[in-house]
Order: structure tokens, then C-alpha cells, then sequence
């Protein structure tokens, strides 16, 4: 049960980083991802009933994931359209595509066909548990993802793109198009959402068009409770932090689906249970922020009385 | 070096909320010029500065850089060559990140790379400048500069302009949200690297005091016009009185505008 979650999170997790970008860096609130998580699934499926290469498969649902992001971005940036609507529209539109990826299905089962899960079952068979192979597959998984995040935000790309959702001015005073930032932030961070969903179609064994539904919120959820976990500036403590949440709430998603009986949950009753954590994580940032600001003010006050 | 040829601009034609900012205007700065800039509020003088900047297209006329046409160049090209601070010290630096991420960003102009930058000769480097700015902010390279007081983010905002050697520098009352004694602190550190570097200068101002004491050119503004235009010895010999007697004497009536005359 314990890897099961540290399993989920870990995928899921590595959908939130994309998440935690667009939300949290660029402050572009981009709604692409609950087409483009299952954009990554469908292409993976696909590309595992045609007998691809698993890697070559993986890197393709990225591309697809990172296209998805490129037509929010440009929709936004060209037509001036607000991003939530930008999101909206390539979500929706997605959700055809996909059905033609899976050729003209709704679901696409991945049953004995070669998965990495599969492949790593099988490799490991005889060291340890399937369960324990599993989870030390996605813990791989996301820490390259992780790891390769936080040395694209060191780059003088990453600082500018961490620049942009803070204070667009500064960018463009530095003779930077942000319209090109913008479509590179939003395009990796869909790319990222697009590879969680491979995964996870492996992990469950089955693609479905309907896999992203609700995911940006449980995307969302994730980022915020993680940020009540650390608080620093260095991106590294940032995506940890991601990857926490992530963890933290699948397991209060796994609470809710199999102790919740006792107060009559059921687990159709999880989206209402995760609005509920993003309202009260808002409310609680609210707090601490009004807090801190009182806090900041006293302290500059004394600064300037010594 | 820029000029401005018959430019207007207008906001919002052809509705009732039409409004006039600049009319007919022209003017030119030349490399080397320090150019202080006066007139009341609505007078034109920041739409003047959208207008060289790029944030605003001209409606009629042409804005020249070198001789080239430049009336159509989005406001990020012209940012390649144009350093500009604003009043608001907020909107010169990003905040939520380090004092040594701002100062890479700015270090240098055009799309980023990615290239890891940001080594230990850049820090000693960004040190080194920000030991000039005798703030103790060489301490605090990894503090978010959202921790850092208004004054200090100006100055901040400022060394990383020059970090970049704008050819032309456009300050638009960039002392007016600080505090008088950080006001002052931030006004010498502009004239230091203005010498220092040889910048072109532009600065809009509401206090007449400093539109006298700094710079080589005045220009006054009003209703979107040049209305007064000195430099050299006659700039020199202007005082406070004089310009307002000047402006009564082109507009027929007394200068409306307390924040212009108190100051």
C-alpha cells in the first residue's frame, strides 16, 4: 500500500512538475494539461500495440506533449486570447485527437504487451519484488526529470523563464521576446505532463481519453500542499517540494478511497475532497501572507529606527 | 542619435474618450546629451518615453535610431540598446528570485541560451559591483530581492542597466516612490554612472530644482508639446523663477500644477 503511493506520486509527480511550471514560474495558469496528460497516454499505448522502441515511444509522447503546449501558447500569444481560455480550447480539441491516436477508440487496453513496467518486472524478477522494482523505476524516473529541471532553471533560459512569470517588464527590458519564453515554459511543461501520462498508462495498464479528467486540479492540489512542506528560493528545495506534494496527496487520495467508508466516502467523492484541499490551502496562504506582511513591515520599521 | 520626426500619438481615435498625448512632435537627442524633462501631470512626458521605447507605436510621424526607422520595432528589440527605469522600484527586478539570478538575467541583452552562466568569476564580478553601490547588498547575493528596501532595488535596478551599456538611458522619475534621503542616494548614484560610462540620459522629473541643477538640456512639456527647449549657458542661467516666468509667457497662464511648484 505504502509503494502504492509513493508509485502514483511519483508519476503523478512528474505531471505536477509541469504543473508547478506553468502555475507557479510563469504564472500562466494553463488548463492544456488535462488534454495533453492523456495525449501522452494514448501516444505511448499506440506506439506499444505498433511495437516501437519503449524509449523512442516515451520521447515521442513528450514531443506531442510540448506541441499541445506550443498551440496553447501560440493561441494565447497570437490572438490575444486570455490563457485559461488558450487551455481550454487545445483540451478540448485534444480530446478528439486523442480518440484518433487510439484509432478511433476510447480505450486502448495495454494487456501482455512489453511495457517498461514490464521490462523492469522483468529484469529485476529475480532480486526483489515487483512491487519494489516498481517503485525504484519511478523513483529513477522522476529524479532524472527533477534533476534536469533544476539545471534548466539555472541556465540563463531557466532564470529568465523564472523571471517572466515574476515581472514581465524586467524581461522585455532585457530585450527578450516573452512571447518565445512563454512558448517554451508552456510547451516543456506540457512535454513533462504528456511523459507522466505514459507512464501512467503503463503503470495502469490501459490507455483512456478520459485519464486527464480533473488532472490540473489534482495537479494543483499537489503543488500547493507541497508548498506548505518547504519554503526557500533555490529551485532544487522547489521541485523536491513538487515531488512531496505529489506524494502527500496521493496518500490523502488513498486515505479518502479506503478508510473513507467510514464517514459514508465514496470514491466518486475525491474531486469534491480535493476542490476542498486547493479552498483551504488558498485560505491558509492567505493567512500566512497577510501574517508575513505585518511581520516584514514591523521589521522594516525597526530597521529604520536604529 | 534618436529623433523624434512630427510624431503624435493618439489614444483611443475615433471614440468619445479620445485623447491627444502628443502632438506634432519632434526633437533629437544626441550621443553624450543629458536631457531633464518637466511638465505637469498628463503633460505627455511618459508617453514620450513609450513613444522612444517601443511600448507605444506612434500614430503619425517617424522615431529614428541612427538614422533608421524604428517607429514599428516592438519594445523588446529596442530594449537591446534602451535601458529604462520607472517610478515604481518593483518593476526593475524580479522579487521572488536571488539577487545574483536578477543580476545574470541582466547581465547582458538578447534572447537567453542555454549556457550555465552564472559561475564563480560572475558572482566575484557581481560583488565587486555591488560593493560600489555601499549597500552591503555584496553580502546577500543568494537573499530574494523582494527583501530588499525600495531604495535598494532601485539602485539595484540601475547598476544592472549599466551592467548592459544601454546606449540611451530613459529614467522616468525613478526617485519619486523613495524616500528623500534614499531619493538622493539614488539621484548622485545616476549621475556617478552617467559620468562614469558616458550614458546618453534622459530623466523625467517633477522637481525643478533637479530639472535645473542636472544635465545639459531641459525640455518642458505641456498638452503633448515641447514648450520650452534650452541648453548650454542658458540652461545654466535658468532658475526656478525664470522657468516659470517663461511658461507664462508662451501659455498666457500661470503653471496649475502644485506637486510641479512645490518641489
Amino acid at each position: 500500500m505504502i509503494e502504492g503511493i509513493f508509485i502514483e506520486g511519483l508519476a503523478y509527480g512528474i505531471m505536477v512538475l509541469g504543473v508547478f511550471i506553468t502555475f507557479r514560474i510563469l504564472n500562466f495558469p494553463d488548463l492544456t494539461v488535462d488534454g495533453s496528460f492523456p495525449l501522452g497516454a494514448t501516444v505511448m499505448a499506440s506506439a506499444i500495440i505498433a511495437g516501437w522502441n519503449l524509449l523512442l515511444a516515451l520521447a515521442i509522447a513528450f514531443i506531442a506533449g510540448w506541441i499541445a503546449g506550443t498551440i496553447t501558447a501560440l493561441i494565447h500569444n497570437k490572438l490575444k486570447v486570455p490563457n485559461l481560455l488558450a487551455g481550454i480550447l487545445t483540451m478540448t480539441m485534444l480530446w478528439s485527437i486523442n480518440i484518433r491516436v487510439l484509432g478511433n477508440r476510447a480505450n486502448l487496453p495495454l494487456i501482455r504487451q512489453t511495457t517498461m513496467i514490464t521490462w523492469v518486472r522483468s529484469i529485476t524478477a529475480e532480486v526483489m519484488s515487483s512491487h519494489m522494482a516498481v517503485l525504484l523505476f519511478f523513483i529513477i524516473a522522476a529524479l532524472i526529470v527533477k534533476l534536469l529541471l533544476d539545471l534548466f532553471f539555472l541556465t540563463d533560459l531557466g532564470m529568465c523563464l523564472g523571471a517572466l512569470g515574476n515581472n514581465e517588464q524586467m524581461v522585455i527590458n532585457q530585450g527578450v521576446n516573452t512571447e518565445t519564453v512563454k512558448i517554451i515554459g508552456v510547451s516543456l511543461s506540457n512535454g513533462l505532463v504528456a511523459v507522466s501520462g505514459a507512464l501512467i498508462a503503463q503503470f495502469q495498464g490501459f490507455a483512456d481519453v478520459n485519464l486527464g479528467q480533473g488532472i490540473i486540479v489534482a495537479g494543483l492540489a499537489s503543488v500547493m500542499i507541497g508548498e506548505f512542506l518547504l519554503r526557500s528560493n533555490r529551485i532544487w528545495v522547489l521541485t523536491t517540494r513538487v515531488l512531496l506534494g505529489s506524494i502527500l496527496y496521493r496518500g490523502i487520495m488513498y486515505l479518502g478511497r479506503y478508510y473513507g467508508y467510514y464517514i459514508n466516502l465514496t470514491p466518486s467523492d475525491l474531486k469534491l475532497i480535493t476542490g476542498l484541499l486547493i479552498i483551504v490551502s488558498l485560505i491558509v496562504t492567505q493567512l500566512r501572507r497577510q501574517r508575513s506582511y505585518f511581520e516584514r513591515e514591523a521589521k522594516v520599521h525597526e530597521e529604520e529606527s536604529v | 542619435m534618436i529623433e523624434l520626426q512630427n510624431v503624435t500619438k493618439v489614444f483611443n481615435p475615433g471614440t468619445p474618450n479620445e485623447n491627444v498625448a502628443i502632438r506634432h512632435l519632434s526633437m533629437r537627442i544626441e550621443t553624450g546629451d543629458f536631457i531633464t524633462v518637466i511638465g505637469s501631470n498628463g503633460s505627455g512626458k511618459t508617453t514620450l518615453f513609450n513613444l522612444i521605447g517601443g511600448t507605444h507605436t506612434a500614430t503619425m510621424g517617424k522615431v529614428l535610431v541612427h538614422g533608421h526607422d524604428v517607429t514599428r520595432e516592438p519594445e523588446y528589440k529596442r530594449s537591446r540598446y534602451i535601458g529604462r527605469i520607472f517610478q515604481d522600484p518593483l518593476l526593475g527586478t524580479a522579487g521572488n528570485m536571488s539577487l545574483e539570478h536578477n543580476m545574470m538575467i541582466c547581465s547582458y541583452k538578447g534572447m537567453k541560451s542555454l549556457k550555465l552562466n552564472l559561475n564563480a568569476r560572475k558572482r566575484k564580478f557581481f560583488r565587486e559591483q555591488l560593493k560600489a553601490l555601499h549597500m552591503g547588498l555584496e553580502d546577500r547575493l543568494k537573499d530574494n530581492v523582494g527583501l530588499l528596501s525600495g531604495g535598494q532595488r532601485q539602485a539595484l535596478t540601475l547598476l544592472m542597466m549599466v551592467l548592459s551599456r544601454p546606449e540611451l538611458i530613459m529614467l522616468d522619475e525613478h526617485t519619486a516612490a523613495l524616500d528623500p534621503h534614499n531619493a538622493d542616494l539614488v539621484l548622485d548614484l545616476t549621475t556617478k554612472f552617467v559620468d562614469e560610462h558616458k550614458l546618453t540620459t534622459v530623466m523625467i522629473t517633477h522637481n525643478m530644482h533637479q530639472a535645473l541643477k542636472y544635465g545639459n538640456r531641459l525640455i518642458m512639456m505641456d498638452e503633448g508639446e515641447i514648450i520650452l527647449n534650452v541648453s548650454g549657458k542658458e540652461k545654466q542661467e535658468l532658475t526656478v523663477n525664470g522657468l516659470i516666468k517663461r511658461f507664462r509667457k508662451i501659455r498666457h497662464h500661470d503653471i496649475d500644477n502644485d506637486e510641479l511648484l512645490l518641489t
